[in-house]
């Protein structure tokens, strides 16, 4: 039990973190709260679901497709929706509810509502200590590690990271020295919903892919990413982390665990903050203090 | 006589000559003539619940609009008095007239419980706290399905009227008294209450408000309660009118419905929550009685909700009003569209106009 609790915390915790991560990326640098982001994991999931099953693409074709389709979308809803009125920032949470609506309805318009497998990448598993590892856990496992450490590479490494950190920390003073504010949101919206994307190819043979799927996940990374803090992009992962073994702890000690899962993780997320308001690593800036 | 000219002349000028005041006239006789017109229970079912999920639009404009604590699950408050409402009904048999207001007042506890995170965060940190509220609550019911009735709900419960029409006259009646109290509350220009401004001055700068001697936490608490009062009626109301309470009142996505209403109508207007649910929601209704509409309904809904924010984001009811009223420069009085000289002080109005077409255009 111990084994499958870390493996399935592993798991669950490393797609929140691939998926906070890239939440808290778009609204720490444009202050854009996306609702949709979730909802762009779940049309990731399903055309690796029509191109592999109904298309007959091999895989790496079929994500290849599926993870750049999706980036490109969100790209566009980008720049011809949330840039257009981003000075009423309400306005654009409603657009982007507004977008994850009409993903979930196309969608159901498509597929119909069953739900659907995706078979996995390897079939097989690893026996360790007599528990039954499925190889399509570990390669989940490999995938987010890989993810994650690749974005920090981005983030801290590159003259791109080094732009968007700047613009995160102070937009006008970064467009004084001469970055392109308008660009680095493009560029950081479609990293955010690549990373979606990515998170959404990895768990579609994992889970049933259906059109609800965006709603369960939003809100644990909504508060993974509170949890951690807005804007830190380390707290995420940890908030991410934490949220996940409470759900697979749960789920696996707790009698009608599955209904409570989402009541522990919330529960947890809540408490934090009475504490700490600004999330594990947050940052409070001296004029947002109460 | 005279008091007939009395009240003629007040009526003229403080309502008639006023577009947006009209259009207020006309929708409430159009409400109380409703059930004159037709007597269909399709149509009396559609605004009766309009009616309902309007003061649950209101009351989510009340505490997020108007004091500026943006609440992401304000299904919370609905769903707490819906199941208190549905549940005294059931096992003690109370009437709705006892239920609903029971429900209010444990939404009112509710609310100031909810309203403690809102002490130490703000903005989308609390809107994202408040968020979970409802499903932790969700969660808890689920797990406990013989009291609840887990995903299925409770079910049976008794209407306030046997009748559809005094059912609507019920909503309408308590539609009104919860609106006009909430926009007398709300008004920052109203000379009986100081709270308007209050809130007003809490939602745009929290810390000079509580620098110019404003007890913030005291009117916070209080827009929480007034809101979650208001949002336990409609609940208490709908359940009383659906006859069952089940786990789609403390969904998330019924608490974005409520947000979607009210930026679709207009954000800190109590008028922009009420139009949107009366636009929207009978729009979708109908649409449902056609075929393709049944299939299409939530597409048309996300692509319209898409289309209006993009070019009216300040909402419907403000665009319009834009264009239909303009205040006059020197005397504040607000005229019709069409008035070439202000009617209180004979003020040129057409370079009001014009002056502000400039600026949309960006040449000033």
């Amino acid at each position: 039990m111990l084994t499958n609790i870390i493996v399935n915390g592993l798991v669950s915790g490393g797609i929140y973190a691939v998926l906070a991560v890239g939440f808290s990326l778009i609204f720490g640098v444009a202050k854009i709260l996306n609702m949709a982001h979730t909802a762009f994991y779940m049309l990731t999931a399903y055309l690796v679901f029509a191109c592999t099953s109904l298309g007959g693409l091999s895989l790496p074709v079929a994500l290849f497709i599926a993870i750049v389709a999706t980036t490109i979308l969100g790209m566009l809803c980008f720049r011809f929706l949330f840039d257009r009125i981003k000075h009423h920032e309400t306005a654009v949470m409603i657009i982007s509810v507004a977008v994850a609506l009409l993903l979930q309805e196309i969608l159901l318009l498509i597929f119909g509502g069953h739900y659907r497998g995706v078979p996995p990448f390897a079939r097989g598993f690893l026996e360790v200590f007599g528990i039954r590892l499925a190889y399509q856990q570990l390669i989940a496992i490999a995938a987010t590690g890989v993810i994650l450490v690749g974005l920090w590479i981005l983030l801290e490494k590159t003259r791109l990271g080094n732009s968007i950190r700047a613009v995160a920390q102070d937009r006008e003073i970064a467009n004084l020295m001469g970055i392109n504010v308008s660009r680095i949101f493009l560029i950081v919206m479609g990293i955010s919903v690549a990373l979606a994307g990515l998170a959404g190819a990895v768990v579609a043979p994992l889970y049933v892919v259906g059109p609800t799927m965006w709603m369960q996940p939003l809100t644990i990374v909504l508060a993974a990413v509170v949890l951690g803090g807005l804007g830190s992009v380390g707290g995420c992962v940890l908030g991410a982390l934490i949220l996940g073994f409470v759900e697979s702890i749960v789920v696996f000690t707790i009698p009608a665990g599955a209904f409570l899962q989402g009541t522990f993780s919330l529960g947890i997320m809540v408490l934090v903050l009475m504490v700490r308001p600004e999330g594990l690593f947050g940052v409070v800036f001296e004029e947002e203090r109460l | 006589m005279i008091y007939f000219n009395l009240f003629f002349g007040w009526i003229k000028q403080e309502i008639f000559a006023i577009p947006g005041r009209v259009i207020a006239l006309v929708f409430f006789l159009l409400l109380i003539a409703l059930p004159l017109v037709t007597q269909d229970p399709f149509y009396l079912r559609v605004f009766t619940l309009a009616l309902i999920f309007a003061i649950f639009a209101a009351s989510w404009d009340v505490l997020s609009g108007f004091t500026g604590q943006l609440n992401l699950g304000h299904a919370l408050f609905f769903g707490v008095s819906a199941y208190t409402a549905g549940l005294l009904n059931i096992h003690l048999q109370y009437s709705p007239w006892v239920t609903i207001p029971c429900g209010a007042v444990i939404a009112v506890s509710v609310g100031l419980f909810a309203g403690i995170p809102a002490l130490r965060l703000r903005g989308f940190y609390l809107g994202l706290v408040t968020l979970t509220f409802p499903l932790i609550l969700l969660g808890i019911l689920f797990a406990f399905p013989n009291f609840t009735g887990g995903e299925l709900g409770v079910s049976g419960i008794s209407r306030v009227s046997s009748s559809a029409v005094v059912n609507y006259y019920t909503a309408m009646v308590v539609f009104t008294v919860s609106v006009m109290i909430m926009w007398k509350f709300t008004d920052a220009k109203s000379k009986l209450l100081r709270t308007g401004i209050i809130l007003h001055a809490i939602r745009e700068d929290e810390i000079t408000a509580r620098a110019s001697g404003i007890n913030t936490t005291y009117y916070k608490f209080m827009a929480f309660a007034l809101s979650g009062f208001f949002a336990g009626i409609a609940g208490g109301l709908y359940v009383h009118y659906m006859r069952i309470a089940g786990p789609q009142t403390l969904d998330l996505f019924f608490s974005f419905q409520a947000i979607l209403w009210t930026i679709f109508g207009g954000i800190a207007t109590i008028y922009g929550p009420v139009a949107g649910v009366f636009i929207l929601y009978p729009l979708l209704e109908f649409l449902n009685l056609t075929a393709w509409g049944e299939l299409l309904r939530q597409i048309i809904f996300a692509v319209l909700l898409i289309v209006a924010l993009m070019f009216m984001p300040e909402g419907i009811t403000v665009w319009i009003l834009d264009k239909i009223e303009v205040k006059c420069p020197r005397c504040k009085v607000v005229n019709v569209f069409y008035r070439k000289k202000c009617r209180a002080c004979r003020a040129p109005l057409h370079l009001v106009r014009e002056s502000a077409h400039q600026y949309n255009k960006g040449e000033v």
